[in-house]
């Protein structure tokens, strides 16, 4: 029997056609390949600190410590991965009050952080929601929203959230938006720090939203990435979160403990639905475990030993709140400082949206020939979609990148 | 009274209880097996179920490499906690592609190997299947018997699955013959699903000889090899033998698919460390796969997790690890074989009922036992021995201590009436 050198004439990926990925793609590559001193990475996706450096957290360390004296195995977790760290995750989001009454009835299972939520969620959802129901999401929105909405067999659609003219959150259009919508359709809402315009709904437009959720069944989807690194305070930033489920209604939240504890690489997150009872609970994460073990088996526990450790220990999540803290106010002083600068420089523009906003990002307006003047003339590398990163700024570059702003822009309208 | 019954099994958007339609999911057929021997509290309790390996004091086992690695990067201030790219960790990927094809395969200077990290071998087992999905979408062959999870996989990536007769009952050996008869029938463009080596559930492996056939068959029929590789290591005791297959197969020029999976080979089972491999024929079209593979992965995790690709590509990239690593390796498996041995030798002291030369005839983790569902859940449920309903037995959990309970225990179950 001969067998014989398969002729490779043809290809079998010849068809694959170049994909396209979100803004963020290239823009760290090209910043790392350009060696100009005064170089500034508006595109950057973690925290940095005044001296741009990225932070590895003492709270972290610290339980990464204790985590190690215990000598734990490696051995598989569970589906829905560790419970010790799903309820202190759960506990974190919900609240304590919410928690004590109603952790029985919280469905959770540990996730690939935020995507590894919203991915898990979605699939679940698809599954189970009537063919046809549609997820809406803010416009914009991360650019993998939509993209997981579609792998998972969802239609998507936009509502209008952010007005490009005053750089505020268009609330008359989400109204509009969502309340034309069909009842019973998914809501994916940004609990804070909406990512990438860092415009975040005041508490009685939440308010609103709830009034309309139980008007019209909605299922609103929390997608809380920030928490306690927008504000500086975790409850506040679940304030959506407190709202909706102390009004009785069920939620799915999705969190990621990535910026808040400066464990991006490792990818911890949680899933959580609230459920009627605690049966029902048993049930929903039986199908979740279905569903996850055909994504990844099970999760990853380097990170979730670490948050867990964190959130459980009195000491350590003392410190971890005082440092959440920190990075809260230094990005909130640096839109301030950002915006004077601006000011103080005599840009035509009124940047004064970006000292309002929240969080890491803002949307700028700025467009792609003058993103492209940032980087070839004065080495500023922006989001693609004209979004910063305000965790890029620090006390040594701000007036310079505010200087770079006003040269490309001052001639322009933005 | 029925229509009100048939309301409450379908979603009711305007009922309080969105969730109440929705039936409890059985428990995964491995996993839920873990749940209940962890829950018995026999004392002469053996768990056969789960793929994890046990060292003869039945207790899990810690690489010491890993362990020293481990600390190291804990222990290094230059490393942060930031992201990996989308496709991970760069020296994981190089390291698993020499592993995986060996260290001067012409197929990766040619830049032909199109690479991405990924969690486990479910990881990367899905990320393939979607990507066929969407670019390659076809019919899959998978083996008679398979892991579970694999239809599973297959059926979420939106796939049809059909079956080949892989493991021959009356000899406990492979159907060569069935395999490649229903190969060669397969739709041209079909994807096969293949085992590098200890097969699971069965340890039954195609000699060289027959995979020459089975490449044969799949070069005219067109059919797209898909390779799981998560026992590297386990087969014969040693790795290059192990993936004959999968460089027989590269060497043959084939475009295919590989997912490979460090969980038992680097026992890094709850860090989720595995790889995805796509060959393709030249590094044109590898840039394509390579952004596509990258949507795919970002939509399931963004991107992978850090500490277990770091822990391997130090044992990947550097010789004095790499060494360090085969040896343990080595110890590992020898006990399994050792269990193997000593399991037929009890049996046949015993003189239980049978023939039992499949124990020893087949390699890796498993041993497919050829005891009845029946049999099995009695060998459960009386005598506390958890293994799959499938016959599917766990050599890994067997000790030198509970080794004759065990032998026991299968002849107690074989010869009841």
């Amino acid at each position: 029997m001969l067998c014989f050198k398969v002729i490779r004439n043809f290809s079998l990926w010849s068809s694959v056609p170049l994909g396209q990925l979100d803004p963020m793609s290239g823009v760290v590559a090209q910043y790392e390949a350009d060696d100009f001193p005064q170089k500034v990475n508006l595109g950057v996706n973690t925290y940095r600190d005044n001296n741009g450096n990225p932070v590895v957290l003492e709270s972290v360390t610290k339980a990464l410590q204790i985590v190690r004296e215990k000598k734990l195995d490696n051995e598989y977790p569970p589906i829905e991965g560790l419970q010790s760290f799903i309820e202190a995750a759960i506990k974190v989001g919900y609240g304590e009050s919410y928690y004590a009454k109603n952790s029985k009835n919280i469905a959770g299972c540990q996730v690939l952080s935020g995507t590894g939520a919203v991915r898990l969620g979605f699939e679940f959802l698809n599954k189970f929601v009537p063919s046809g129901t549609k997820v809406f999401v803010p416009n914009p929105t991360k650019n993998i929203h939509p993209i997981i909405a579609k792998m998972a067999g969802l239609q998507s659609q936009e509502y209008r959230y952010f007005d490009p003219i005053t750089r505020q959150v268009d609330f008359s259009g989400l109204s509009e938006d969502l309340y034309s919508a069909p009842n019973g359709s998914i809501v994916l809402l940004h609990a804070c720090s909406h990512n990438p315009t860092g415009c975040d709904l005041e508490l009685y437009q939440w308010k609103q939203i709830l009034d309309l959720t139980k008007q019209k069944q909605i299922l609103p989807f929390f997608d809380m990435t920030y928490q306690g690194f927008t504000s500086g305070d975790l409850e506040k930033d679940a304030q959506a979160i407190r709202l909706f489920t102390e009004a009785g209604v069920p939620i799915i939240l999705g969190q990621s403990f990535d910026k808040n504890m400066g464990l991006s690489g490792q990818r911890t997150g949680c899933l959580s639905l609230v459920c009627s009872n605690e049966k029902e609970k048993q049930i929903v994460v039986s199908q979740l475990n279905l569903i996850a073990r055909s994504l990844w088996s099970c999760p990853p526990v380097h990170g979730a030993r670490i948050v867990e450790t964190v959130l459980n220990n009195p000491e350590i999540f003392q410190l971890w709140l005082s440092e959440l803290r920190i990075m809260a106010q230094r990005m909130k002083k640096m839109r301030v400082s950002f915006t004077k600068a601006l000011k103080d420089i005599g840009s035509p523009h009124d940047w004064s949206y970006i000292s309002k906003q929240f969080g890491m990002y803002s949307l700028t307006g700025i467009g792609p020939a003058q993103i492209k003047e940032l980087v070839e003339k004065y080495h500023i590398y922006l989001l693609n979609n004209g979004g910063i990163s305000i965790a890029g700024l620090n006390e040594s570059n701000i007036k310079y990148v505010a200087k770079a702003f006003h040269e490309v822009t001052k001639h322009k309208i933005i | 009274m029925q229509k009100l019954q048939l309301l409450q099994n379908q979603f009711n958007p305007t009922s309080d209880d969105i969730f109440f339609h929705i039936v409890q999911a059985p428990p995964d057929p491995i996993f839920g097996i873990a749940n209940a021997y962890k829950a018995d509290t026999s004392s002469t309790k053996i768990d056969l179920g789960v793929g994890a390996y046990r060292t003869d004091e039945e207790k899990p086992y810690v690489f010491e490499i890993i362990k020293k690695l481990e600390k190291e990067i804990v222990n290094d201030p230059t490393l942060n906690k930031e992201y990996l790219p989308i496709e991970g960790l760069a020296d994981f990927n190089k390291g698993c592609q020499k592993l995986m094809f060996g260290q001067n395969s012409p197929l990766i200077a040619s830049g032909q190997i199109v690479t991405a990290q990924c969690l486990g071998g479910t990881g990367a087992l899905r990320v393939g299947f979607e990507f066929v999905k969407r670019h390659i979408p076809g019919d899959v062959y998978v083996s008679k018997p398979t892991w579970s999870n694999h239809n599973q996989v297959i059926e979420r990536a939106g796939l049809n699955q059909f079956e080949y007769p892989y493991f021959e009952p009356k000899t406990k050996g492979f159907n060569c013959a069935g395999t490649i008869e229903c190969l060669s029938q397969a739709r041209m463009g079909s994807i096969v699903l293949l085992h590098v080596c200890a097969h699971n559930p069965t340890g039954v492996d195609p000699t060289e000889a027959e995979w020459l056939q089975i490449a044969d068959v799949c070069k005219k029929r067109r059919l797209v090899p898909f390779f799981d590789c998560a026992y590297q290591g386990f087969a014969s005791g040693c790795i290059e033998k192990d993936v004959f297959a999968v460089r027989k197969f590269a060497e043959l020029g084939f475009q295919m698919i590989v997912a490979q999976s460090f969980s038992k080979n680097m026992g890094l089972y709850n860090e989720r460390v595995g790889a995805v491999h796509i060959v393709t024929s030249n590094k044109d079209i590898s840039a394509r796969v390579l952004s596509n593979l990258k949507i795919v992965i970002r939509t399931i995790c963004s991107n992978p997790p850090a500490i277990g690709a770091r822990i391997a590509a130090k044992i990947l990239t550097d010789e004095k690890n790499f060494n360090a690593w085969v040896e343990e390796l080595k110890t590992v498996t020898g006990r399994i074989i050792k269990m193997r041995t000593l399991l037929k030798q009890e049996l046949d002291n015993l003189k239980v009922p049978g023939n039992w030369d499949h124990i020893t005839r087949q390699t890796g983790f498993f041993t497919f036992t050829g005891l009845t569902p029946e049999q099995c859940d009695l060998l459960t449920k009386q005598y506390h021995v958890y293994l799959l309903r499938s016959g599917r037995m766990s050599m890994a959990g067997i000790t030198s201590k509970n080794v004759r309970y065990l032998a026991e225990s299968i002849k107690a179950v074989v010869q009841n009436k």
